[in-house]
């Protein structure tokens, strides 16, 4: 249970139906199932075995994993990719935290009386501080500020006081608690119907057919300036599609209705990158978390069936709850049009709530589910700090109260960035793009190559079956060395030129780039020139701050050295 | 919905629900494998070395 308690967090009920819905739902649960078998759970296993044969060699941290397994002098700076990764995304991850301790407690006390999607919209606005940069930082109950407060004293109290077995214990009984609680919560959804009776397409079924339909149908209309297509809305269900051919057929030609195959929607590499991106974020895949955990393993502990039960514990919580809860009532309650637009950690903060709203005893079950949540977070945010307190052990050769007193100065600032730039919540979402997303890809992909080539899969699973109760099918040996590696670097090669230089696949063409990369170097947006983000550039500033700093410390570390000679550290 | 959708979706919930099912049922039934599986523990070495 422990194992399961620690595998689920907020990726599972927030991040992933955020992510589905904002690419459409039935192709990127396809692009996901597929990266979960080919790269999930292959480099879920390489990681486990490289941090186990680290800790044997007395290195905690992944820089020192790196330099311990390629005894190369630049494998360190490799290695502290898997030290930003945590640290950077707990930074904006305790402000989500923060957000679900607040309204377990506004449910519990009685200040939440949602009627409309209107006011959830609202509450989540102030909560989150989207109305103005430095919103969130308002001294009221209703704002993020004193939630935040609490959330990161208490994450740090209990791993300074070293008091973090406790909240292990916690979560034995938490866990199944809110697996109960999703099961109930699942269950009032499924019977929400429309909850709508003006709006009678706003209903689950449609819900779940956004999220699970593999085809989506559209309106377009051809701008007459450019020539492009602009999605005007879209549809689900026979009744929805009915009408918009009446609609298309009444506009003279100037709309027309478009079926989108799964083929087509899969040919998007920023679908794929966020798909695999999920599987690594939710599953700590390339995330710099699991390879620190496994090296304090011993040879006789199995990291085989460690790896596949806490990733299956995970796909459940996010597959068969996270994706049968928040996007269908989402649907029912924001309609499709909004559903992708609510930012990717929004969707349940602006849906869940009303989904309490409208079941008996819905303060006690609403307070308990976000609280359940809160601990959920707990014990991730907790683990994402235990990679920069074990790099800075290492690096600075210091005890843990130091490293932990240095991380937390560290991660203050860093937080108390990401709480100030909350307009349009710019400072998370760039940070959750370029580092949850990004880095953890450019980590994964690393991670698989150094064990399938520089290991070979001989030496890679014969570490892994050390202690193992069961052996990784064979298949995966060909799937580590060959189709893992050359996916994500395929991937990875489709999503620079189409983001970054703005190609076009379906024409061949150079247009827009993403938004991620015009927020920090300008460009056009439907053909209009679009001005730079201060908040984003800010963001990725502070990104190579932190990785400066790390890289530093990497570079005058005595027991790295040690490591890139071959030698373990415990004799120096 | 349609039934492609109803498809993945089944495919989907019913895959990972046996998966979890599996693991499970594997490491209560074989024996001393309880104290073998880890996952994000959070009680490390370090903390007995300077708490």
């Amino acid at each position: 249970m422990a194992v399961a308690g620690s595998a689920v967090g907020l990726g599972n009920f927030l991040r992933f139906p955020g992510l589905a819905a904002q690419y459409g739902g039935g192709a990127f649960m396809l692009a996901y199932a597929i990266s979960f078998l080919i790269i999930g759970l292959p480099i879920g296993w390489a990681e486990w075995a490289m941090g186990r044969y680290a800790g044997s060699r007395g290195y905690n941290s992944c820089p020192g994993a790196f330099a311990a397994i390629l005894n190369k002098r630049w494998a360190k700076y490799i290695g502290i990719i898997g030290v930003i990764v945590p640290v950077v995304i707990y930074m904006y991850y305790v402000f989500i935290e923060s957000w679900c301790l607040g309204y377990a407690v506004k449910f519990w006390t009685g200040g939440i009386h949602l009627t409309s999607t209107e006011e959830t919209v609202a509450m989540f606005k102030v909560m989150s501080g989207q109305i103005a940069d430095g919103s969130a930082l308002t001294p009221s109950w209703n704002a993020a500020l004193p939630w935040l407060m609490i959330v990161f004293v208490f994450n740090f109290w209990l791993i300074y006081r070293g008091l973090s077995g406790g909240i292990e214990k916690m979560c034995n009984y938490g866990m199944p608690l809110l697996i109960v609680l999703a099961l109930v919560v699942l269950a009032r959804v499924m019977t929400l119907g429309a909850p709508d009776p003006a709006k009678p397409h706003d209903n689950v079924v449609n819900g779940l057919g956004y999220m699970w339909n593999p085809s989506k149908v559209q309106i377009e209309r051809t701008q007459p300036a450019t020539g492009e297509n602009k999605v005007v809305e879209e549809l689900v269900g026979a009744a929805a599609i009915a009408t918009a051919e009446q609609k298309v057929a009444a506009s003279g030609g100037t709309l027309k209705l478009v079926t989108i195959t799964p083929w087509e929607q899969l040919k998007n590499p920023l679908l794929w990158m966020a798909a695999a991106a999920q599987i690594f974020f939710s599953l700590s895949v390339g995330f710099g978390v699991i390879i620190v955990y496994a090296s304090y393993l011993q040879k006789k502990d199995d990291v085989v069936l460690s790896g596949l039960t806490a990733s299956s514990a995970n796909e459940f919580c996010e597959v068969a709850l996270g994706g049968l809860i928040t996007v269908p009532a989402a649907v029912a309650f924001l309609g499709l049009a909004s559903v992708a637009g609510q930012g990717t950690f929004g969707l349940g903060f602006t849906v869940l709530p009303l989904v309490f709203a409208k079941m008996p005893f819905g303060a006690f079950f609403g307070g308990a589910f976000f609280f359940m949540l809160f601990l959920a977070a707990i014990t991730s945010s907790i683990s994402m700090l235990q990679p920069g307190i074990a790099f800075l052990e290492e690096a600075m050769n210091v005890g843990r109260k130091v490293s932990v007193t240095i991380l937390s100065l560290l991660t203050t600032l860093g937080t108390g960035f990401v709480v100030y730039f909350t307009r349009e919540l710019k400072a998370l979402d760039t940070l959750d793009f370029w580092v949850g997303t990004f880095l953890i890809f450019i980590l994964a992909t690393i991670q698989i190559i150094v064990f399938g080539w520089h290991w070979g899969i001989e030496r890679g699973l014969k570490e892994a079956h050390q202690g193992a109760s069961i052996r990784i099918p064979a298949i995966f040996g060909v799937i580590m060395k060959w189709i893992c590696p050359l996916f994500l670097l395929v991937i990875f090669g489709l999503t620079v030129l189409t983001s970054v230089f703005g190609f076009d696949l379906s024409t061949f063409t150079f247009g827009s780039a993403s938004s991620y990369v015009v927020d920090l170097i300008g460009g056009t947006k439907d053909g209009k020139p679009v001005a730079t983000n201060q908040a984003a550039q800010l963001s990725v500033a502070l990104v190579i701050i932190v990785a400066l700093f790390f890289g530093l410390l990497s570079a005058r570390s005595k027991a790295y050295q040690r490591a890139e000679q071959g030698l373990p550290k415990n004799d120096a | 919905m349609t039934t492609s959708g109803l498809i993945v979706m089944l495919l989907s919930v019913g895959t990972v629900t046996v998966l979890f099912g599996w693991c499970i049922w594997k490491v209560l039934t074989t024996p001393q494998e309880t104290d073998k599986v880890h996952g994000v523990e959070f009680h490390t070495p370090d903390m007995d070395k300077d708490s």
